[in-house]
């Protein structure tokens, strides 16, 4: 009974630890008009962090990305549409800054890799698949009496 | 199935393989002697006018504005260093950019987020390059500038238009192959 405790206890901890939190613990950083502050937060999340590179300043704890939440909050007071301001970062910052790369020239073949497998994949089974021999003919009669006498079968 | 055709599906992963290898070697060829660098941080502000910002006085710096930058830098081009007394890379290219100052090459210095003691100490330290110095209190400018982390340089023309752009620490490489170059192609 006391294990089964530390074993729940433990496994708890694990997967609080494991949640993806919000970076933005600081409830100061945050918009009073929740509308405004959602709004803020989706943007925030397709923008990369520039320092961790991984992660959307949504997510990050860095100095940069606070300093980046707080731009993309004083963008959206501003009246600035998501649009608006995430075409001001790209201004800034180039399409690195998206985690979600546009569609252009140097990501078409990024964004047709899917199609791209899907092809691929689909000409291995179509060749992969003639390969396959027809099975084989049943035995005969004298090929089964054979088979008995081998075996021992009745 | 026909020889001809047969050949040819076995020679196509082959053909692909090789091509890939041979891209990737001249990639890595390409890396090895400067030309390409697969961590720049490009700017998309190169080429665009310097933004506007205005910013605080620190220790010896009076602080100044995109007013003043264009003014100086229709006079001669101008280097902008963001840099911070706690960065150390950028006490690693301090020598560069006195030796830069004491060519005559204007620099003008932004801080970010830095406090009068330790930017003093830092110049006192390290040498003061900058012919004017100010303080970006709020963080709020180098966003604007388009900057990742200090230290980062641009190179300012006539026109107050942003001609060069490096994000890191200047090396002697880097002065001698990119900046040179790009102030010859201003002067």
């Amino acid at each position: 009974m006391k294990r089964w405790a530390v074993g729940a206890a433990g496994a708890l901890l694990i997967s609080a630890a494991a949640l993806p939190a919000l970076a933005v613990s600081d409830p100061s950083e945050m918009l009073k008009d929740p509308k405004l502050e959602a709004r803020a937060e989706s943007v925030g999340s397709q923008l990369r962090c520039l320092v961790c590179q991984n992660e959307s300043i949504e997510d990050s704890n860095a100095d940069l990305a606070k300093d980046l939440r707080a731009k993309v909050r004083q963008r959206i007071v501003a009246g600035d549409t998501d649009k608006q301001v995430m075409d001001w970062m790209v201004a800034r910052y180039g399409n690195f800054v998206r985690l979600r790369p546009p569609l252009m020239a140097s990501t078409v073949l990024l964004w047709a890799t899917p199609v791209l497998g899907l092809l691929a994949g689909g000409l291995i089974a179509f060749f992969s698949r003639r390969r396959f021999a027809a099975p084989p003919a049943p035995l005969s009669v004298a090929e089964q009496a054979r088979l008995r006498e081998l075996t021992g079968a009745p | 199935m026909s020889f001809s055709r047969r050949h040819a599906l076995m020679l196509a992963p082959l053909g692909l393989a090789g091509a890939a290898g041979f891209a990737f070697w001249k990639m890595l060829d390409r890396m090895s002697v400067g030309k390409f660098d697969p961590h720049a941080l490009n700017n998309p502000l190169v080429g665009k006018p310097v933004p506007d910002f205005a910013l605080s006085p620190i220790g010896p710096g009076k602080g100044f504005t995109a007013a003043d930058l264009r003014a100086a830098a229709a006079q001669k081009p101008v280097l902008v260093n963001f840099w911070a007394s706690y960065c150390i890379p950028c006490a690693g290219e301090a020598d560069i950019l006195g030796s830069l100052a004491g060519e005559g090459l204007p620099i003008w210095g932004v801080a970010w987020k830095d406090k009068a003691g330790p930017a003093q100490q830092f110049l006192d330290r390290y040498g003061n390059p900058y012919a004017r110095l100010g303080n970006d209190v709020s963080g709020n400018v180098i966003i604007d500038w388009g900057v990742y982390g200090v230290p980062e340089s641009f190179l300012v023309d006539r026109n107050g238009i942003i001609r060069w752009h490096l994000a890191g620490p200047l090396t002697d490489d880097s002065v001698s192959q990119d900046l040179r170059p790009a102030l010859k192609a201003i002067a």
